[in-house]
Formats: structure tokens, sequence, C-alpha cells
């Protein structure tokens, strides 16, 4: 019964939302631009429409452009493109949504050229990305502080903290000691905070309204970083017999001097490994999105047809979106897993000590 | 394809936030927790340890005490069975005690005896004697009381006297 007035809750809500669809574009959206414009990055966060008005969210705007440091509110930029496809704002910069920097500040000079300026502006996976990590930091410090204030002789925590310490002890136990191997612990601070920052963005982006929302996770950048910390992890925890595996590997000379095959093959492995697990969690959570999205599109795109057709394709949509919203569910905390897993391995793998034989 | 290109921003935005995030995490969250836990482990397994070897020592004292008791049970049994002994002992040795007096007491009633019993018969042989001696007075003064049975019995005497000789 619960789960039948929950069903209907959804339907409720999507239905109220049909109309704003309906007036505000006229006819079928375009779910490719829909999809697009959630996934990607933008200035301001746009939530839905009520009405004929959009319900935005401005951010901050911080760019760098020839006329020196601009800090002011995304609300500033006109609403409405011109002929050329720019949103106007001060200081000549604009936003332009046609070329090879559509959806981006640009600067335009006295001749139009575009300019691209320094910008490190609050989008709106920086918001989500802030909003996350606070979220994140409660959700660890909190635990940490009913530690503090406790002696190792009082009963196990229960309830939020024990929820916590079971997360962290399992990662530990499960995916740091065994992928690094002796002396793990050195490690175990980065590691941990990779899987809750991955969760934690998962999770939240799960959620279809502010706080959440964002695609931080199926964001290149946010997984560019990621990735790039660990290769910097595992060149710098690399022993000697890791170098020399690299290039020197024990293979027939043949195969590494004087053509050094293995060592190109081996060298151009270390960037493989951390470039994997960037496309990996990126592919996987923006693919997420898209679908979740897509999915969900299907009733409006049903819309205009006949009343049999929408329903149940309606319906449809809907029993697919939960049971992808299940799916997501798991796959956030696996894509976490496997990010902290593969991590943990190659640092494992970078100290492995030779076998002796 | 832009997609694919990280960008700028983001990138800056998020070195500086992941960066601050593990550092806050590495000072004051995680290792906070681990830890405790691995604290409370320690903890516990040292609980468990005494919780055994309190185990282990109070079986001890049961055996200990069992064995104290079985010591005491043996100990009263043999000081029991001494007690015993010593009492047979001593009624044994106050009975040959109380026999042998009881004979030397025989005994010596016997020698009384006898030795009365020989007063008395040396007693009566000499009253007997006496009386014999008096009675035969009074006879030979009855029988003698003539010179014919005087001269009689002195030649009677001679008689025997001679023949005594004779022989």
């Amino acid at each position: 019964m619960n789960h039948i007035k929950r069903l209907l809750g959804i339907l409720m809500v999507m239905l109220a939302v049909l109309p704003t669809f309906a007036n505000g574009k006229g006819g079928d959206p375009n779910i490719k631009d829909v999809v697009l414009e959630h996934i990607k990055d933008s200035y301001d966060w746009h939530i839905t429409n009520i009405g004929d008005k959009p319900l935005v969210i401005h951010l901050p705007i911080i760019v760098n452009s020839s006329t020196g440091f601009h800090v002011f509110c995304s609300s500033q930029f006109s609403e409405v493109a011109d002929a050329k496809g720019y949103r106007h704002g001060p200081f000549n910069l604009a936003i332009a949504s046609k070329g090879d920097n559509a959806g981006k500040i640009v600067e335009i000079d006295k001749s139009g050229a575009e300019l691209r300026p320094f910008d490190i502006s609050i989008t709106k996976t920086v918001a989500v990305m802030f909003i996350d990590v606070i979220l994140l930091l409660c959700c660890i410090l909190i635990p940490a502080r009913w530690y503090k204030k406790r002696k190792a002789g009082d009963p196990a925590p229960k309830g939020f903290v024990g929820f916590i310490e079971m997360l962290v002890m399992y990662v530990i136990d499960e995916i740091i000691k065994p992928g690094v191997g002796k002396g793990y612990e050195k490690y175990t601070p980065y590691l941990l905070t990779c899987f809750f920052f991955i969760f934690t963005c998962n999770i939240m982006g799960l959620m279809p309204f502010p706080p959440g929302g964002g695609n931080v996770t199926g964001n290149i950048a946010v997984t560019f970083f990621l990735a790039l910390c660990t290769f910097i992890i595992v060149q710098f925890s690399g022993n000697k017999h890791y170098w020399k595996d690299i290039f020197w590997p024990k293979v027939p000379t043949w195969l590494k001097a004087p053509v050094p095959v293995i060592p190109v093959i081996e060298f151009v492995g270390i960037f493989t490994k951390p470039f994997a697990l960037m496309i990996r969690l990126f592919a996987n959570m923006m693919a997420g999105h898209a679908i979740g999205l897509a999915i969900t599109c299907i009733i409006f795109l049903v819309a205009s047809r006949t009343a049999a057709v929408f329903l149940s394709m309606s319906a449809l949509s809907i029993l697919m979106s939960i049971f992808m919203m299940c799916l997501e569910c798991l796959v956030c905390f696996i894509q976490a897993i496997v990010f902290t897993m593969l991590s943990a391995a190659f640092i494992g793998l970078a100290r492995a000590e030779p076998e002796h034989e | 394809m832009d997609l694919l290109v990280p960008s700028t921003g983001l990138l800056f935005w998020m070195s500086l936030t992941f960066l601050v995030v593990l550092f806050i995490l590495w000072k004051f969250g995680f290792p906070v927790i681990v830890k405790m836990v691995s604290e409370r482990k320690a903890f516990i397994d040292d609980s468990l340890r005494k919780a055994h070897e309190a185990n282990e020592k109070l079986a001890n004292i049961q055996k200990e005490s069992e064995s104290i008791l079985q010591e005491a049970r043996e100990k009263q049994a043999s000081i029991l069975k001494e007690a015993a002994n010593t009492r047979d002992a001593i009624v044994e040795k106050a009975q040959d005690k109380a026999r042998e007096e009881g004979a030397r007491l025989i005994s010596d009633a016997k020698i009384e005896i006898d030795n009365e019993k020989q007063a008395a018969i040396s007693d009566i042989r000499k009253q007997v004697a006496t009386l014999s001696v008096e009675i035969a007075e009074k006879i030979l003064r009855e029988n003698l009381g003539n010179d014919k049975a005087q001269m009689d019995l002195i030649d009677r005497m001679l008689d025997d006297v001679s023949s005594a000789e004779n022989k």
C-alpha cells in the first residue's frame, strides 16, 4: 500500500512538471538538449520553470579577462541570446551558445573575435561540489567529534556514527588493506577521502533537486583530478623494483634492447592505468545521469499523443525510472568502491617487493 | 566533444576543494575514527583475555578448593582411624594390665591362702599333738594307774626296742 502511494506521489510530481515543458517550448521538447544541459556545466543553476518563469539560482562569476579580475553575479548576463548567439554581460563578456566555446564565457574584443578568459567561476558543478563537500565534512567530522569525547571502553556507537564507522572500517579492511598490502596505513586517509568524496557526490547526484542534482563525478575535470592524485601517489610510492620492472623488465633481451618495445609499453601503461580510472568513473556516472533523464523524458515525448499511449508509456517510464534509480544507487556505491580499490591496487603494485625465487 | 575536455575553472576549484577536504579529513577526520576503532579492538581483545584468565583462575580455585576439601576429608579419616587405633590400644593395654593385676592378685591370694593353710595345718597339728599328748597322758594316767600295767608297758617297750636292735 505504501509503495502504491509513493508511486502515485511520483506520478503527481511528474504531471505537475509536465505543463512547464508543454508551455515553455510547445510541441516536442528537444530531449538531447535537456539531457546535455543537465550533464554539462552551466553558469547558473536552473532548477525548474514555474509557469513561464524559470526558477534559477544565480552563481558568482569570477574571470580574469584582459581588463583584469572581475567578480559579479551571473544574473547580469542577459537572458536571451543575440543573433550571434551571445548572451551579453558586463566587461565585454558574454556566454556563447554556438561555436567552439558554446556554453562558456568569452570575451569579445573590438574586432568581434572570441577570447577565452581565465575563468574560475563558481559554476553549477562547483556549487554542487561545495555542498557535497560540506555534507561530507559533516558526515566525517561529526562522528570524529563523537569519538573524541569517548574512551575505548565506552560502548560502540549506534545509528549514524555506527554507520560511518562501518563504512570506514569496511573500506579499510576489505579494500585498502588487501589492495595496498603492508604499510597501508599511510595511504588510508587519501583513499578514504577518495571513497567518501566519490560516494557523497554520486549519491547527491541522484537527488533531482537542490541541494543535490549536479553531475559532479560525471564531469571529466573532477575524475581527471582524482586520477591525477592517484597517479602522483603511485609514482611517488613506487620502489626500485617498480621502476626496474618498467625500464628493464624480465623479458628476453631482444624485446628491450636495442628497440625498447616492452619498456615503452610499460611506460605507456603508467599513464593508461589512471586514465582508465578517470574514464571509468566519468563514463559510468554520466551515463547513469543521461539514461535516468532520458527515461524520464519519455513521459514528455509522449505527452502530445493519445491518452492510451501517454498513460501506458508514462507508466512504463516510471517503472523504468524506479528501476534505474535503484540501479544507480548500487552504481554510486560500486563506482566509489571500484575507484578506491583500483587506486589501492595500483599503489600496492608500485610498492610490491620482488618475489623471492 | 567538450564533455571530454576538463574545464580550467572546475579543475581549479576541484583541486582546491579536494586538497582542503583531504587535509581536513587527514588531520581531524579519519585518524580519529580509525584510532578509536583500533583502540576499542585492543580493549575488547584485552577484556576477552582478562575474562579468559579470570575464568581459568576461577576454575583453578575451584579445583584447588576441591583438592583441599579432599585432603581435609582424608586427614579427617586418617585422624579418626588413628584415634580408633589409639583407643583400641589403650583399651587393650588397660585390659592386659587388669588381667595381669587380677592374675597377680589371684596368685598372691593363693600364696596367702597356702600360707594360711600351712599355718592352719601346722597349728592344727600342734593342737592335735598337744591334744593327743594330753589325751595320751590322760590315757596313760588312767591305764598306768597300777603297777602291773606300768610293768607291762615297760616290757612291751623294751621288746620293741630290742626287736628294733635285732633287726
